[in-house]
C-alpha cells in the first residue's frame, strides 16, 4: 500500500512525498515505514508509545481512530495512508 | 520568503473579510524552493471550530487529505497556511504556536478589523521537532515586491512565551487592494 507523507515529514524519507510499503494492517503499514524510517517514530509517537495528538492517520478518506478495527483494520494494495498533521490555532 | 501572486494575496485577504466577525482559514499550494515557499493557489477550507469561530480555527483532516490530494495531482505541495484574527493583530498568538506541527511551511495571519483587511504578516515554522520548533518572522513577496512586513528575527521560541512578548510593532495598515 501506498503512504503519503507530508511535507514536513518528508526529510526523513529521503524526501519522498509517498512510501510503499508491504502491510496487511494499517499497524503493520505505520511499522514497515518505521522500520525503514526509523526517525519517523520519534515525530509519529510520544516517548512512551502513544501516536501523537497532533497526528492523524487516514486510510483513504477515512479517520483510522474512527474505524471499527482502528490500526487493526486489514489494508490493501490499493489502500492510500495519509498521516496528516493538524491545521489549527486562533487568537 | 513566501512568494505569491497579488491575485492569491488579495484572495485569502478577502476570504477573511467574508468570514469575519469569524476566523477564515486556508492551505498555501506551491512549491519548495531554496529559501522561498512559493504559492501557486490558495485553497479555502471550513472553519471547524463554530464554537469559538470568531479566535478560533480547525481545519477538518479528512479536507487536508483531499486538498493534499489536491495538490499531487497538480504537481504541488502544501506549503502554508492562511487565517484570520478578527479585530485582533497580525501576530501569532500561544495557541497559534502550541497548535503549529507543519514545520517549515508558512503561517500567514491577516487582521481584519471591523470587517477590512489589513495587516498581512508571515511566520515560518522552524526547526527540526516539537520541543525546538519556533515560528520566525518570514518576509512576503507579492509578485515581487516586497509587503510592508516584520523584521527578519525570529518573533519568539518555545511554547513558555507570554502572550505579546517580543511582539513587535504593528506597521501601518496595508489596505487590500482590489476593493
Amino acid at each position: 500500500m501506498t503512504i503519503e507523507i507530508p511535507t514536513p515529514l518528508r526529510v526523513y524519507a529521503g524526501n519522498q512525498s509517498a512510501v510503499t510499503v508491504e502491510a496487511k494492517t494499517v499497524a503493520e503499514a505505520v511499522a514497515a515505514l518505521t522500520t525503514q524510517y526509523p526517525d519517523f517514530l520519534k515525530h509519529l509517537y510520544t516517548p512512551d508509545g502513544k501516536l501523537r495528538s497532533f497526528v492523524n492517520l487516514y486510510l483513504n478518506d477515512e479517520d483510522v481512530r474512527y474505524l471499527p478495527q482502528r490500526e487493526e483494520t486489514a489494508v490493501k494494495d490499493s489502500d492510500t495512508l495519509s498521516i496528516i498533521p493538524s491545521i489549527a490555532g486562533g487568537n | 520568503m513566501l512568494c505569491l501572486s497579488q491575485q492569491i494575496f488579495d484572495a485569502l485577504r478577502q476570504h477573511g473579510e467574508e468570514t469575519y466577525p469569524h476566523e477564515c482559514c486556508g492551505v498555501l499550494l506551491g512549491r519548495f524552493e531554496p529559501g522561498i515557499n512559493a504559492v501557486e493557489d490558495a485553497i479555502r477550507a471550513g472553519n471547524t471550530r463554530t464554537d469559538s469561530a470568531h479566535n478560533r480555527y480547525h481545519i477538518a483532516p479528512q479536507e487536508l487529505v483531499k486538498i493534499q490530494r489536491l495538490g499531487r495531482e497538480r504537481g504541488l505541495d502544501i506549503v502554508g497556511f492562511y487565517h484570520s484574527h478578527p479585530d485582533h493583530p497580525a501576530q501569532w498568538s500561544p495557541t497559534d504556536f502550541a497548535e503549529a506541527h507543519w514545520i517549515g511551511c508558512s503561517y500567514v495571519i491577516t487582521a481584519v478589523e471591523q470587517g477590512a483587511a489589513r495587516q498581512t504578516n508571515s511566520f515560518l515554522l522552524a526547526g527540526t521537532t516539537e520541543d525546538d520548533k519556533r515560528f520566525e518572522n518570514q518576509k512576503i513577496s507579492v509578485t515581487g515586491q516586497d509587503v510592508p512586513g516584520l523584521p527578519p528575527q525570529s518573533a519568539s521560541t518555545g511554547l513558555s512565551a507570554e502572550p505579546g512578548e517580543s511582539e513587535p510593532e504593528e506597521l501601518p495598515a496595508r489596505e487590500a487592494s482590489g476593493h
